[in-house]
């Protein structure tokens, strides 16, 4: 069991750095870093998971297994888009040298 | 057997520290356009790996059905995050969320069936990211669903903001009788469930189109905190800290969001544009007409200019004529003229969407301006050329005080030269007021979808 005060400790350097990482980012990344950090809580799915492993009764394990589905989604939803969206983020030395050739 | 118990609890403990780690250096590397793309790969390995231990996790069954329910819902969502246009990302950014705050809703749900065992703290943390997570999930199906076109309208009626209130009144109300122990049983948890999803839905249907990007966000945060506070139920410290860190660096997104459209949160949510928007139809007295252009003309000014901006917005995200632009654009850079973007932070639908629609046609991103570091240039621009873009773009914000958008900051569009504007039509923009813009004397309206304008332009060029 993490300590009350330990786990506000952690709740209060978590905030911070959250905080931190965003505080100087371009207007240009703003979505994908909304994707980004959207995908970064589908990490919800671990405790769904373990809410599911210890679930009892009909009633426990439609919703435990609710919450996987749903987590799950969350998670590689995210991942899809937000990889899709960065993947287009290149300079003007790297791809688009080849296809600025004129075509005949 | 006890050792071996103590080697999955140490291996997961530390799979789930490396995870958290992975993820703050993801993040951190995706604040930064050098290095974004790398950043969803560490990220995504952590996540791979906290999920792979915690199969380990001990004292577990239901293992077919975890499965199954991960499988099934992997597959869906790689098919439709793949399958999904550039256009359309948003929306899908709302419902992957909206899905994890269900999925905390979900937790705190079968954790307050199980009963009993949790002290009151943890059980007000439980109740509240309960709370906060189905929120989000309802808010953000609605917010899917307004984007995506399925609810047209913003819905509103005389005293929304008391129903709104009384609603999530009810709901906190029913979540501190289940901490305090009064309220048990099936009905009561269902009725708080309630209570939290019908407060959701009432919360985001009265927001218009052009707010939703800031709500999303708001959900977005929200839904980080929900994990978070779950994550304490739980024990879980990758949840606490990944939960948390999404929640302060949402909450922040949504800020900066918002301050670029110069209004506050409470703003967004408690007053629709609209209202403003309405009022200001009496103002009409804009002098000059509108004055259309044909597109070999253009084709002709831009091809013999120094210095293009290019100012995109929501109409070339809609007619997908990034690619076109893009081509335009390489044809006049060939031509030697220096091209520019210029990119409003609340062009599109979201902060940055128009930037990944233009990286999409392959705009190299030094090429892509804020802006700040735009504004300045405008004076020095033979033409500026206006692709579907109009509120962002409208000197009133800057001169008129009876405007509704009096003092969002704008693109100095009516500075450059020349101004030729591609719109589809004479009607207004998002906000519902006339821009002074195409009424000026440097402006020269080119009627059409912006995909064959653009397309007629290159056709123009060629043709030179």
């Amino acid at each position: 069991m993490i300590d009350g005060f330990i786990a506000l400790y952690i709740f209060m350097l978590a905030a911070f750095t959250g905080y931190e990482v965003i505080a100087r980012v371009p207007v240009i990344l703003h979505t994908p870093l909304m994707s980004g950090s959207n995908f970064v809580h589908g990490i919800v799915l671990v405790g769904a998971m373990v809410v599911l492993g210890q679930a009892d009764g009909v009633l426990e394990q439609t919703i435990g297994f609710i919450g996987v589905f749903l987590a799950a989604g969350n998670a590689v939803g995210g991942y899809v888009v937000t990889e899709r969206m960065l993947e287009m983020f290149r300079t003007s030395g790297t791809k688009t040298k080849n296809k600025a050739e004129p075509a005949p | 057997m006890n050792t071996l118990l103590n080697h999955a609890d140490w291996l997961i403990k530390a799979s789930y520290f490396a995870a958290a780690f992975l993820f703050i250096f993801g993040l951190k590397r995706m604040s930064s356009p050098k290095t974004a793309r790398g950043g969803i790969l560490w990220a995504g390995a952590g996540m791979a790996l906290a999920t792979l231990v915690t199969f380990l996790y001990p004292g577990m069954h239901n293992y077919v059905l975890m499965l199954v329910a991960i499988i099934s819902s992997s597959i869906l969502a790689w098919y439709s995050g793949r399958k999904v246009a550039m256009t359309a990302m948003p929306q899908m950014v709302a419902l992957y969320n909206g899905m994890g705050g269900g999925a905390a809703a979900a937790i705190a749900a079968v954790e307050l069936f199980k009963g009993g065992a949790h002290d009151s703290i943890f059980m007000a943390l439980g109740v509240t990211g309960g709370l906060i997570g189905a929120v989000s999930f309802s808010g953000s199906l609605i917010a899917f669903a307004k984007l995506q076109g399925l609810i047209k309208r913003a819905w509103r009626f005389p005293g929304q903001q008391v129903v709104n209130l009384l609603c999530l009144l009810a709901a906190v109300a029913l979540g501190g009788l289940l901490v305090g122990g009064q309220l048990t049983g099936f009905g009561g948890i269902t009725a708080f469930f309630i209570a939290a999803l019908l407060f959701g839905i009432l919360m985001a249907v009265p927001i218009g189109g052009a707010d939703m990007p800031v709500v999303i966000s708001l959900f977005n945060a929200l839904t980080g905190l929900a994990v978070a506070f779950e994550g304490f139920v739980l024990n879980n410290a990758a949840m606490i800290i990944a939960g948390t860190v999404v929640g302060a660096a949402g909450t922040l997104l949504t800020q900066l969001m918002a301050r670029a459209m110069n209004r506050s949160i409470g703003n967004v949510l408690f007053s629709g544009f609209g209202d403003t928007g309405a009022a200001g139809d009496a103002q009409g007295e804009i002098t000059g007409s509108l004055k259309p252009i044909e597109a070999s003309d253009v084709a002709v000014m831009l091809a013999y200019a120094e210095k293009v901006i290019v100012v995109p917005g929501y109409g070339l995200a809609v007619a997908q004529a990034q690619h076109k632009v893009w081509e335009l654009c390489q044809k006049l850079v060939e031509r030697g003229v220096k091209v520019k973007f210029a990119i409003h932070p609340v062009a599109g639908r979201m902060p940055g969407h128009m930037n990944v629609l233009l990286a999409e046609a392959g705009v190299p991103y030094d090429l892509i301006f804020d802006l700040d570091e735009i504004n300045n240039d405008f004076s020095t621009a033979d033409a500026a050329l206006v692709i579907g873009a109009n509120d962002v773009v409208n000197p009133d914000a800057r001169s008129r005080k009876d405007s509704p958008i009096y003092g969002m900051p704008i693109l100095n569009v009516d500075q450059a030269k020349n101004a030729i504007v591609i719109k589809r039509g004479q009607g207004r923009g998002f906000s519902g007021i006339e821009n002074a813009l195409f009424y000026a004397d440097n402006t020269r309206m080119l009627y059409g979808d912006a995909q064959d304008a653009v397309g007629k332009l290159i056709q123009g060029l060629k043709e030179l």
